[in-house]
């Protein structure tokens, strides 16, 4: 376990508690940003290039000024008046724990069987290519209709409605 | 004592359990949205580690998962964060416990 480790991971972690926490729905959206930068560095970290630059592009570039955006037209960025957390807040932070105490449990009693360390895998942009073209071409036109029926069913959705006759 | 692998899994689980408490501790329905996204970026960590330290990296499995749930998250954010500014404007609020009826 590298020092940079623990770095991206304080970061990440660091990030996504802020997201949480604050009270202001523009300092989330900024906390947001972090955490997902911090996930884009821990997967260049495991030599994961391609992914964690299109991290990168999809995350910080289109998710995180989607959030933005909604949260300006929706004037999020005013505090509500009775408080941030929902009335429920204290059963909603046990099951968080539990499933945390379970996942680490499972982590930590399972993973001692896998081999420890494993050379450095040689990917490139052109393997990657190659195999989205070759053997998952199937998945890749399925997600290429999805993003279209997605993009044109958010427009419709979030369209301006007809003035109606009543209400 | 720790392996790199458990590590990894550690960081993923706790980012999950994090993005788990924003999405139900929460009020605003974007809060809720953010910890989904949470979520789902935990998994594709899991994902990508268990590409990086598996038997077979050169198969490529584990980052096609990812970089395919990448897409599809990019895809429920989009329509997710529609779905909360057209329900912002037909009941002028985007806090959860007030949005009680279906039927507008």
């Amino acid at each position: 376990m590298s020092p940079i480790f623990y770095i991206l991971a304080a970061l990440t972690i660091g990030g996504g508690l802020a997201a949480v926490l604050l009270k202001h729905l523009v300092h989330c959206a900024l906390a947001t940003t972090v955490a997902f930068a911090g996930l884009a560095l821990l997967f260049l970290q495991l030599d994961a290039q391609f992914a964690g630059f299109a991290q990168i592009l999809v995350y910080i570039g289109a998710v995180a000024i989607l959030i933005v955006f909604a949260i300006l037209l929706t004037r999020g960025a005013e505090l509500p008046k009775d408080g941030v957390f929902s009335r429920t807040w204290f059963a909603g932070l046990v099951i968080a724990a539990g499933v945390f105490a379970v996942l680490a449990w499972a982590i930590l009693q399972s993973v001692r069987s896998v081999s420890e360390q494993s050379a450095v895998p040689v990917v490139t942009v052109h393997d990657i290519g190659n195999a989205l073209v070759g053997r998952y071409v199937l998945p890749l036109e399925i997600v290429a209709l999805l993003l279209t029926a997605a993009t044109i069913g958010a427009v419709i959705v979030a369209m301006h409605e007809k003035e109606r006759p009543k209400s | 004592m720790t392996s790199p692998l458990a590590g990894y899994l550690l960081v993923a689980a706790l980012l999950f359990a994090i993005g788990l408490a924003g999405a139900l501790v929460r009020r605003n329905a974007i809060l809720v949205l953010i910890g989904i996204e949470l979520m789902l970026n935990a998994a594709n960590l899991n994902l990508i580690a268990f590409w990086r330290f598996g038997p077979h990296p050169e198969a490529l499995t584990g980052m096609m998962f990812a970089i395919f749930s990448i897409a599809v998250a990019a895809a429920e954010a989009a329509v997710g964060l529609g779905l909360v500014i057209a329900i912002h404007r037909h009941t002028d609020t985007t806090e959860l416990d007030k949005i009680n009826r279906m039927k507008g």
